[in-house]
């Protein structure tokens, strides 16, 4: 533990962040390679966020406990009318309420 | 110009920055509890610069899983980044060779998320006003990545303060940006669907890639209902204001 860095464990970081990288330009080196985008591709493309992220938030509601589906319940209500910041204070403060008064 | 164009940039990166520390603190005090350096943490962030993936290849780590396994898993979390490249690759045609490398580097969800909004109102993407988002974004990681490496110990428990909830909550919001696009409610559906599906099945972290082109497919495949031209669409909001 007394050295900076370990072969070992330089590798695997090294080995992260080429993959990280390659998936962040090869997207760009795919496109630039087709001259126009298809009608079908451009609605594709169009819902790659909201597609992505649905992923990072639908299974941590289905696998959360009480605290963590009514957080993202009022979160999601609050994040109608509010911004962010907002909306992550209000599903936190409500996440740790629960956990502190309820369960 | 430039200038104003940069700080632009930092102004909607402290939003960012604010939501995105917890999750930097949380992986750096991660990181040194399963065996990893102050130094190598860094290392990490500096040069990941992905935190789900951080987090999800830094538990694995812990697991003793082997590293082929790890940087496979990294890369399947950060699959999306195909897809945002692909999607951001119009905005950014007018950057050099080397602008584009560095704004693909600094390629992120909020980073993504920022561009796209910065395009519908009508606003060209400028390197000046990225590298303004970006790059105090990247430091403010790699920052707090050390903070949390150092003080891991005095977090303790991180559900304890419930910062294990800010992570969804923030992707959530990134979700409810695109409300207004065309089939964005068939799209989170589909994509939540599979999502879980593939998360009670294949397990994680598939579930993200699985789910992901389960709703871009639908997307696809999905007659268009109206025809989008963004260059319309931001000359008719430009001409309102």
């Amino acid at each position: 533990m007394n050295t900076l860095l370990t072969a070992d464990m330089l590798v695997i970081i090294l080995g992260c962040a080429l993959a990280t990288y390659a998936t962040r330009i090869s997207g760009y080196l795919l496109i630039r390679r087709m001259k126009n985008i298809p009608p079908r591709m451009d609605a594709a493309l169009n819902a790659v966020p909201a597609a992505v992220l649905t992923t990072l938030v639908a299974p941590a509601f289905v696998a959360g406990g009480l605290e963590v589906k009514v957080a993202l319940a009022v979160s999601l209500l609050a994040g109608l009318w509010l911004s962010t910041i907002p909306m992550l204070l209000a599903g936190w403060a409500v996440a740790v309420a629960i956990r502190h008064l309820v369960l | 110009m430039s200038r104003s164009e940069f700080g632009d940039g930092v102004a909607k990166a402290v939003p960012v920055i604010i939501s995105a520390s917890p999750f930097a603190v949380l992986f750096g005090a991660i990181a040194v509890a399963n065996g990893l350096t102050v130094f190598e943490a860094g290392l990490t962030s500096a040069t990941v610069f992905a935190g789900a993936s951080q987090l999800v290849g830094i538990e694995l780590f812990g697991n003793h899983v082997p590293a082929w396994l790890i940087i496979l898993s990294v890369f399947a979390v950060n699959f999306r980044h195909v897809l945002y490249s692909a999607a951001l690759t119009p905005l950014i045609e007018h950057f050099s060779l080397g602008q584009k490398a560095a704004t693909l580097f600094l390629l992120t969800d909020p980073q993504f998320a920022e561009s796209l909004k910065r395009r519908e109102i009508g606003k060209q993407v400028t390197f000046s006003w990225y590298m303004g988002l970006g790059l105090p974004i990247f430091v403010a990681w790699v920052a707090m990545t050390l903070v949390g490496a150092f003080f891991g110990k005095l977090i303790g428990d991180p559900a304890r303060f419930g910062l294990d909830v800010l992570l969804p909550i923030y992707f959530m919001a990134l979700v409810l940006g695109f409300r207004r696009r065309s089939n964005f409610l068939p799209v989170v559906a589909v994509s939540a669907v599979a999502s879980v599906i593939a998360h009670k099945t294949v397990g994680s972290p598939w579930h993200v890639s699985i789910g992901a082109i389960a709703g871009v497919l639908a997307a696809a495949l999905m007659p268009p209902p109206v025809k989008r031209k963004p260059d319309e669409e931001a000359h008719s909001l430009e001409a309102g204001q």
